[in-house]
Parts: C-alpha cells; sequence; structure tokens
C-alpha cells in the first residue's frame, strides 16, 4: 500500500499531479458535453455558442491542468523511482499522458477554427464533431490511466 | 485486482467525478455571468443536468468507498483525526453544495419562466439573480472545500 509507506515529501507532487488530472478530466467532460449540446442545437446562437464554450474551457482550463498533470507526474516518478527502473503502470501513464496531449492540442485547434466558423454563420459540422471525438477519446485514455495509477497493475 | 484496489480505484474515480462537477459548474457560472436573455440561459443550463449527476456519483462515491476502504484497510481506522476531518469537509461541501444549488436553480427556474411567457429581451431581474455574489462565494467555499479534502487524503495529516 503505497499510501501507507509514501514519504511526506512525495506529497506536493503527488498533490500537483492528482488535482492537474482531476481539473483536466472536469475540463474535459464540461467541453465534451457542450460540443455534444452545441450538435443538437440549430445553427445559429445555440451551436456556435457552445461550440465558443467548450473551445475556451479546453483552452484555458484543460492545457494548463494537462501541464500540472504532467509536471507532477514527472516529479513524484523522479522521487518514486529514481533509478529509471519503472514497473508496467508508469508506462501505461505515458502511453496516455503524452499522445492524449497532443489530441488535445488538435482538438482545441479544430475546435478553435469551428466555433470561428460557426460565429460567421458558415458551417462546422466536421470539425466540431471531430473535436468531440477527440475530447471523448482523450478522456477515455485517462479513465484508463486513472485505473491504471490507482490499482498499479504488474 | 484486490478488493483494495477495486475500492482505491472507485474511491478516486469518484472524487474525480466531484471535481468534474465543479469544474463543470464554474465554467457554467462564468457563461451566464453576462446573460440576461432567458433563452440564452435556459440553453446554457441544459449542461447542468450533466453535473447534477457527476456531483451525485461523486459525492456518494467518495464518502461510501471512503468509508469502506478506511475500514478495510489495515492500519487505517474511521476515527482517525484525517478520516475525520474528511467526513466533516464532506459534510461542509454538501451543505455549501446544497445551498449554492438553490439560489442557482432559482435563477434557471426564472429563466425558464420567462422563457415560457414568451420573454425573450434584456431581463436585469435574471442578470442580478445570474451575478448573484453569495451564490459566487458559496460556490468558491464549495471549490476551496474539495481541495482541502484533497489535501487531507493526499497528506493524511496525523497518520
Amino acid at each position: 500500500m503505497l499510501a501507507a509507506i509514501r514519504p511526506d515529501s512525495w506529497n506536493y507532487a503527488l498533490f500537483l499531479h492528482v488535482l492537474g488530472a482531476a481539473v483536466l478530466v472536469g475540463a474535459l467532460v464540461t467541453a465534451g458535453s457542450m460540443q455534444i449540446l452545441g450538435w443538437a442545437r440549430d445553427r445559429g446562437g445555440g451551436a456556435a455558442m457552445f461550440a465558443r464554450l467548450s473551445f475556451r474551457t479546453l483552452l484555458i482550463v484543460a492545457i494548463p491542468a494537462w501541464f500540472a498533470m504532467r509536471i507532477g507526474a514527472e516529479w513524484i516518478r523522479s522521487k518514486e523511482f529514481p533509478s529509471g527502473d519503472e514497473p508496467s503502470w508508469i508506462g501505461i501513464g505515458y502511453v496516455t499522458a503524452e499522445p492524449g496531449g497532443l489530441l488535445l492540442l488538435i482538438s482545441v485547434v479544430l475546435a478553435g477554427i469551428g466555433a470561428r466558423r460557426l460565429a460567421k454563420g458558415r458551417g462546422a459540422d466536421w470539425l466540431t464533431r471531430s473535436a468531440t471525438l477527440l475530447v471523448l477519446v482523450v478522456l477515455a485514455a485517462y479513465l484508463v490511466a486513472l485505473w491504471a495509477m490507482t490499482a498499479k497493475p504488474d | 485486482m484486490s478488493r483494495y484496489d477495486w475500492l482505491l480505484f472507485l474511491h478516486v474515480a469518484s472524487a474525480f467525478a466531484l471535481v468534474a462537477s465543479l469544474v463543470l459548474y464554474t465554467v457554467l457560472i462564468a457563461a451566464l455571468w453576462n446573460r440576461d436573455v432567458p433563452s440564452e440561459a435556459v440553453r446554457l443550463f441544459r449542461v447542468q443536468r450533466v453535473g447534477d449527476v457527476l456531483v451525485a456519483v461523486g459525492s456518494i462515491g467518495v464518502l461510501v468507498f471512503g468509508i469502506w476502504l478506511a475500514i478495510d484497510v489495515d492500519g487505517y481506522e474511521v476515527w482517525d483525526g484525517w478520516v475525520i476531518a474528511a467526513l466533516v469537509l464532506w459534510l461542509v461541501m454538501g451543505a455549501l453544495g446544497s445551498r449554492t444549488g438553490k439560489l442557482y436553480n432559482a435563477a434557471r427556474d426564472r429563466a425558464l419562466a420567462l422563457s415560457r411567457d414568451g420573454f425573450d429581451g434584456s431581463s436585469p431581474e435574471l442578470r442580478a439573480l445570474l451575478q448573484d455574489r453569495r451564490a459566487l462565494w458559496l460556490h468558491v467555499a464549495g471549490i476551496v472545500t474539495v481541495v482541502l479534502l484533497l489535501i487531507d487524503m493526499i497528506f493524511k495529516p496525523g497518520a
């Protein structure tokens, strides 16, 4: 049980990592929900409003939270496994965190362009729907990472 | 996976759902802040349903799986200081959330009523409800309480 034996000096890193990851998941859920609601709206104010809010949530909340999560992860990894000899669950973290960050960045760009086009009254279905799909894929990947970080499979 | 692994996963996943609900409500409050047109507010409030599900699942999950963990894990007891602190913070969070919810639900209901009456212009009354400082500060206090809960869970003072 890591929780019982973790030195106090690791707690700051773990706090940053967990807080960043929780806010990141929250931002993805919020942005994804708004994008899905935007699909159901007409091409007028509703779709454009939800697309803009989703884009801002990803840009202002999700991106900084990803950095907090990732910096916290590297900080605690350096304390817990200073020699670099890491168990497989750390690998699951890397496999999800970094490609997930790239997909998140792509979704921000797509959501931003989509929101801009919708605000001008132009069609942006494929852009906003692609951004939604990416957000949901990233969210699913981070839920797998959450399982790996808590269950710590060998 | 052992029972401990499952309990820890479900406890942490519930905490993530709780934080996710706070992120969603914060974005919603910010998005509603300068609105005064009922139909726009009603549209935005639709996303509140997702937050309501997350806060219910998250707050019940953290409590149930947290107490289960405290009973199940050797070395932890429900009467440990940091566990009692977490239970007190959970109660504070629930009380704050309930009061915040009542204020924002009143704003949502007013927007719905105005919209049903066919009014879709600028409503100073709706704006005042959406910019209620008391509701905002209660929400901020709820966020601070959840951050304190997270600090308590990670640092486990006295454990």
